[in-house]
């Protein structure tokens, strides 16, 4: 859909092109009144650049040697000590780095799995079935998504430690709290209720399925989009979780791998190079994940947004 | 934020009445299961949701209130209710006052350009254009990476004499920035991170309703003379007002309770405090200083937590109002 007018600076095009589209079908002049001009080009690359840039310069550092980081001009370009770092890193006996990996896979799986879910579960609940209450319990729900519970972190860890529990430096103090969030709710409930049709529930209603029956065999397959997305999404957060991993499981000897990054990067040594050899393993799981599935996740983000 | 609670639930959930009506009579138990499992079924599958908030989110939250009437103390056998006197002391603390203006500072420093600079964003990418999807992800990159490793990354970038920030300031003839000694340039630096981490999740947020405006608002606007700009501050900015509001009430609440970024760019020793000096500890990380590693106070840190709180309500109820006139302006 070339205008021809690529020449020209962003506002007179925008001013001549209703007069052009005026005579064309509108589907079509609303088209050209959004062409992306060069200057939008120009401006979008350069945000790109800036979004990538520090993600690259994280795998710089860190495939560098220690003392690349005093050269001037600094490198930009990655060199060849990646796997040295990596041995360097592994061996070190604050980070317990591989342990932090291990266990930030665990959680983040659990979590994961549990939050998808207990969230499909009673987002078809309150997307499809009828119970006294629902409307405002859903409320509540969306309520809860403003509610600052990381300020809630010192009884939550009096919980942990309580003799009953004595969870603290153990990992489902990390995993139990956050098994069900309130937006993964919202967001499945948001989806079900236009994903699911009545008529399908209705039929296996009468076929004699029971309500989990249905849910299992009707509700789940169709929400699988959408579980998706949710699923990705958790499972980034919880692998970025600091402040109640910190809190919970300390400086000991079973952390998640950013708090073997914060322990590496608070380390009295500087070898630079080796904790961003860290950061750029913390990383990848993530960016791989992203670079897989980076569509779906946009259109997952931009789709809640707009119901939400 | 709309809230259609009412799309959801149809005339069509209603039928299921009518095959059970006959079956009453000839099958009473499998009725009676039946007829449990449709009343109660929902309530058991929301409930787990209400279980868990109760126990891990509501109820610390409210404990954390009671807590802070005490002087509760982690390794003390008794804490006494001391009534108000946490909060009082912290009135009083200047440490704690510092911290606030560190979390406000950087706040302002993080929330404003963050927003308006995501709207721009949003507004540039709301084009016909080719790489779509290889801009909106590039947008998005920043916000799957770790806080941690962000905070780490950016901590270097703003070292005093090797770092890439001070190295492009020579270029303009600039002294070196102490970015991590000095409060101010540390703010800013704080505040980087979390707009680059942010700007693109909230653009992406923006687009989708930019996306959601009708396009015969724009052209009529255009027929009627307006040019780009003009379209953007009448029509764009009043239709986005409540997605406006939500995203700067999401990022009120998180950007006050900065803990992560400020924590790790001061790494070393003082790396919870913020620096030697406290130059950037936020009120999140004074809670966590004094609940935690290395004073286990819990009644303070407590106190702590509350006024945070009460900042936050304040802060995202005045910012609620405040854009709601000035983005409702342009409607009339």
């Amino acid at each position: 859909m070339a205008t021809g007018t690529f020449t020209n600076a962003p506002p007179p095009n925008a001013a001549l092109k209703p007069v052009r589209a005026k005579a064309r079908k509108p589907r079509e002049s609303a088209a050209a009144l959004w062409q992306a001009s060069p200057m939008t080009y120009v401006a979008l690359v350069v945000a790109a650049l800036l979004s990538l840039f520090p993600i690259y310069y994280m795998f710089v550092v860190g495939t560098r040697s220690n003392d690349s980081l005093g050269q001037i001009p600094p490198p930009v370009t990655p060199g060849g000590n990646f796997f040295d770092n990596v041995e360097r890193l592994f061996a070190n006996p604050d980070a317990m780095f591989l342990v932090g990996l291990g266990n930030s896979f665990i959680v983040s799986t659990a979590v994961t799995v549990s939050v998808v879910f207990f969230s499909s579960l009673a987002g078809f609940a309150f997307a499809k079935l009828r119970f006294r209450g629902s409307n405002a319990m859903l409320l509540i729900i969306i309520g809860t998504m403003m509610v600052p519970t990381q300020l809630g972190i010192i009884p939550l860890y009096m919980i942990m430690a309580s003799e009953t529990l004595s969870w603290d430096g153990q990992l489902q103090a990390v995993i139990v709290p956050a098994l069900v969030t309130g937006f993964g709710v919202f967001m499945m409930r948001q989806y079900a209720s236009q994903a699911v049709s009545n008529e399908l529930i209705e039929a296996a209603r009468i076929d004699g399925c029971s309500t989990f029956r249905i849910f299992w065999h009707v509700v789940l397959p169709a929400l699988r989009p959408a579980a998706a997305v949710l699923g990705l999404l958790t499972f980034m957060t919880t692998w970025n979780d600091f402040i109640w991993p910190l809190a919970v499981l300390g400086n000991g000897d079973n952390p998640t791998v950013q708090l073997s990054l914060s322990n590496l990067s608070n380390g009295y040594y500087s070898d630079m190079s080796q904790v961003f050899t860290g950061t750029a393993i913390a990383c990848l799981p993530l960016l791989i994940v992203f670079i897989v599935f980076g569509k779906q996740i946009i259109g997952g983000i931009m789709q809640g947004a707009v119901k939400g | 934020m709309t809230l259609q609670t009412d799309v959801g639930r149809p005339a069509g959930t209603d039928p299921r009445r009518s095959p059970r009506q006959p079956t009453r009579r000839h099958k009473p138990p499998r009725v009676w299961s039946n007829r449990f499992d449709m009343k109660a079924s929902p309530y058991f599958y929301v409930a787990p949701f209400f279980v868990l908030f109760g126990i891990f989110g509501a109820f610390p939250l409210v404990y954390t209130a009671w807590v802070s009437l005490h002087d509760w103390d982690l390794i003390a056998e008794e804490h006494p209710f001391v009534g108000l006197d946490n909060y009082s002391r912290l009135l009083q603390d200047t440490d704690f006052w510092n911290s606030v203006v560190n979390t406000m500072g950087i706040f302002v420093l993080a929330t404003i350009p963050q927003l308006l600079l995501a709207l721009w964003l949003a507004n540039t990418l709301n084009r016909q254009m080719r790489a779509r999807t290889f801009f909106r992800m590039s947008a998005l990159v920043p916000n799957i990476t770790s806080t941690a490793a962000v905070a780490i990354i950016f901590g270097q970038i703003f070292s005093t004499d090797f770092g890439l920030a001070n190295w492009l300031l020579g270029f303009t003839g600039l002294d070196n920035i102490n970015w991590h000694a000095e409060r101010i340039p540390g703010w800013i630096a704080v505040s980087t991170m979390v707009n680059w981490r942010w700007i693109g999740y909230n653009a992406l947020i923006f687009l989708a309703a930019m996306q959601a405006i009708p396009r015969d608002l724009y052209e009529s606007a255009a027929i009627d003379g307006a040019n780009r700009n003009r379209q953007f501050w009448s029509i764009t900015i009043p239709m986005l007002k409540p997605t406006l509001i939500f995203c700067l009430i999401v990022s009120t609440i998180g950007n006050l309770q900065l803990f992560t970024e400020p924590l790790l760019f001061s790494a070393g020793a003082d790396s919870i405090r913020g620096g030697s000096e406290r130059q950037v500890q936020t009120v999140a990380m004074y809670m966590y200083e004094n609940a935690f590693a290395p004073y286990y106070n819990f009644g303070y840190g407590s106190a702590v937590a509350w006024l945070l709180f009460l900042l936050i309500v304040i802060i995202a109820v005045a910012n609620a109002l405040i854009t709601r006139r000035i983005s409702g302006e342009g409607k009339r």
